[in-house]
């Protein structure tokens, strides 16, 4: 019990930090926040069911007026804005993460990067792509049309993720809950 | 590390916290079913209103949080114009500034402490799988190591330049979900050595 309760404390942590220190930047200079692969990385680390809880207690805490998202950005009004439906998004994106990456019987690194894609990417976009279209006032192809500006950012740390989550079954792979 | 809430005491401060939520929930569906630029120009003025008697400061700090908004509403002023609709362009940058500028004064003037007891007590009738106070510490949980696991991380970083002429970047991730793991641990023995979490 203790050790849920403690890893799901430190990957909503982790979700946090990830935002707030932004270094990571590509080759071409183009600078990009880690904090959607915290979301990836508490699915396929944690698993389905720990790694959601994980994501809403830190969007919880976000919600109650810590400055915690990417940017500085916190408090309700982040889920009155145009980013609304990617942060209803989050918390299923992880589950989606972690249930592949469980249920799967690829090789760790595959799986976590396959369950990357399918749930830090694809279902994030199917709730943040509507939620956009709906705060905008636009229909949902145009909608879609500034969310892919995301696109490429996002599909890089899909594969970080993947790499991160072997890089641990290798390491410690006690640690895995989400293969344990 | 510092939250939103504003420094500047208001007399919104002195307000229960459910009672400025209830406030924000009702404000916002109305905004939804207000259709006219008047209307809603009406809403957002009455918004503004509620910054204005606290002073510069607190005006300044509610434009801040309003920020990361002006790239949308760009964005939609450019479109709309370019369609030759600027009534239903405004009526959107209207409602969108407006629910997130009244949700934005609602957490100025809650302190966080507050705003947590409101999840808590929202938590209640879930307690059969999420006992309060377990929330409760959990909570407690992330605040204290958001600091200590952002530490971790500037150290890892530091040991890396100490052995490249590299940029640390996507290389710390390894190592700082590591310590996530190990605190993680760490924190579940030193809990369970304390009575554990009930």
């Amino acid at each position: 019990m203790e050790r849920n309760l403690t890893h799901i404390a430190l990957f909503a942590a982790l979700i946090a930090i990830l935002g707030l220190v932004p270094q990571i930047s590509l080759a071409s200079g183009v600078p990009i926040t880690a904090q959607s692969l915290g979301i990836m990385l508490c699915g396929t680390v944690l698993g389905a069911r720990r790694g959601a809880l994980a994501v809403l207690l830190f969007l919880a805490l976000v919600a109650a007026g810590l400055p915690l998202l990417s940017g500085g950005r916190g408090g309700i009004g982040v889920f009155q804005g145009p980013s609304v439906g990617y942060l209803i998004g989050f918390p299923i994106a992880a589950f989606v993460a972690g249930w592949i990456v469980e249920r799967t019987t690829l090789p760790v690194g595959l799986s976590a990067g396959a369950g990357a894609v399918i749930g830090g990417i694809a279902v994030l976009y199917l709730f943040g792509i509507p939620g956009m279209a709906l705060v905008l006032g636009k229909t949902l192809p145009e909608a879609a049309l500034i969310g892919a500006a995301y696109l490429p950012g996002d599909m890089l740390k899909a594969v970080l993720a993947g790499f991160v989550t072997q890089g641990i079954a290798r390491m410690r792979p006690g640690s895995l809950l989400s293969r344990a | 590390m510092l939250t939103l809430t504003s420094p500047v005491d208001t007399a919104l401060h002195r307000w229960p916290a459910w009672v400025k939520l209830a406030a924000l929930a009702v404000f916002t569906v109305l905004l939804f079913r207000l259709a006219s630029p008047a209307a809603l120009a009406a809403a957002a003025a009455a918004i503004l209103a509620l910054h204005l008697p606290w002073g510069a400061g607190f005006a300044r700090h509610a434009a801040r949080m309003l920020r990361p908004l002006w790239l949308f509403v760009a964005v939609v002023a450019l479109w709309h114009l370019w369609l030759a609709d600027p009534a239903g362009g405004a009526v959107i940058i209207l409602r969108m500034t407006s629910a997130v500028a009244a949700a934005n004064l609602v957490t100025m003037t809650t302190r966080l402490s507050d705003m947590l007891a409101v999840f808590e007590r929202l938590a209640t009738p879930f307690a059969f799988v999420l006992p309060p106070h377990r929330l409760a510490l959990a909570f407690a949980l992330v605040i204290r190591f958001i600091p200590q696991l952002s530490l971790r991380l500037t150290q890892i970083a530091e040991a890396f330049r100490a052995r490249s002429p590299r940029r640390p970047g996507w290389r710390v991730l390894v190592p700082a979900t590591l310590a996530a793991l190990d605190d993680a641990e760490h924190a579940a023995e030193a809990l369970r050595a304390r009575g554990g979490a009930d």
